[in-house]
């Protein structure tokens, strides 16, 4: 691929039959079209990247700044959403250009890394956190069952060790899915469709990177 | 749900099955491998006691009485396995989902004929 990577947005999952006739289950992805809104080169950057935007949303949404960033660009819309994509060759690039999977030539049985905020769980015990097991539910066990325990030995060390896992703030963080195998492609409707889970709610948005 | 995902799936749907409801005695015809490059169709038939799901993902469950012993088969309705399914016997029933049917045998799990 020319650019390591396109936005997209999660639409949700669904199950589809393969060839042989299995059920797999996949998320729809509407990835694309993104259009080049800044090309950075090592010249004046210090590295090649492309800077992209996703889903058109009108100048009057944005302060000046931004509407002359995209002026720059020569667009008459701006996007919701912009993220920067590393290339190997910025001149292949000039701002305005489009992108869809159908002309980055996205075929069905690749593999890419999906990128997405998780679903925020706001503040969890350790339980949902980090998988801990719970207590006995009876035995004798006391408004205990869903606690984390012990955090650590007595007086040697005296203190509880960096990074143990406790309750806390969970989700709303960015996590990145590797190598999930494209199912399909449908090019006119720019959707791919990712064999298993990707982060987020439907409607988020996903950094789709290509292998 | 977006509608954009029905869309999706209604390219893997099945338009060539018939219409069957819980009740219905069908035959499924349905292709199953048996080790590697050998294929071949078995048949199941029996009652159907439950249908579920929607899009790609509907499903539907056949019961029979093989030798005395109660089987249940659930299959993916739209699954390309499936190579036909055909309906023998329309049936009269007054529920969604045909469970009371597990307790029952002989002349207590009949069903009436729906014309």
């Amino acid at each position: 691929m020319i650019v390591e990577g396109l936005i997209g947005r999660k639409l949700g999952m669904t199950r589809i039959f393969n060839e042989a006739g299995e059920v797999i289950p996949v998320t729809v992805l509407e990835v694309g079209p993104c259009t080049v809104v800044q090309v950075k080169t090592v010249e004046t950057d210090g590295y090649n990247a492309v800077q992209l935007g996703f889903m058109p949303r009108k100048l009057t949404k944005f302060n000046k700044p931004m509407r002359g960033h995209f002026l720059k660009a020569g667009l008459d819309h701006g996007f919701y959403i912009l993220r920067e994509f590393r290339v190997e060759d910025a001149s292949q690039f000039k701002p305005g250009q489009v992108l869809t999977l159908e002309s980055l030539g996205v075929e069905k049985g690749i593999r890419v890394d999906v990128t997405g905020k998780s679903k925020g769980r706001g503040f969890t015990g350790a339980i949902k956190r980090w998988g801990f097991s719970r207590q006995p539910m009876s035995h004798g066990a006391k408004q205990v069952h869903r606690k984390p325990g012990s955090s650590g030995p007595s007086t040697f060390p005296g203190r509880v060790i960096k990074g143990k896992k406790m309750p806390g703030h969970y989700g709303n963080e960015t996590v990145t899915v590797k190598n999930l195998l494209v199912a399909e492609v449908i090019p006119d409707k720019n959707l791919l469709l990712v064999k298993g889970a990707v982060p987020g709610w439907p409607n988020g948005w996903v950094m789709v990177y290509f292998k | 749900m977006f509608p954009l995902i029905r869309e999706v799936e209604s390219r893997y749907l099945r338009k060539d099955l018939p219409e069957f409801r819980p009740g219905d005695t069908v035959r499924v015809h349905y292709r199953i491998q048996e080790g590697e490059e050998k294929e071949r169709i078995q048949v199941f038939e029996g009652v159907v006691i439950r249908r579920r799901g929607s899009g790609t993902g509907a499903t539907f469950t056949v019961r029979k009485v093989s030798f005395g012993v109660g089987v249940e088969r659930t299959f993916p309705l739209h699954s390309p396995r499936i190579e036909k399914i055909e309906v023998v016997r329309r049936g009269k029933v007054r529920r969604a989902r045909l469970y009371y049917l597990r307790g029952r045998y002989g002349k207590a799990a009949r069903i009436k004929e729906r014309f």
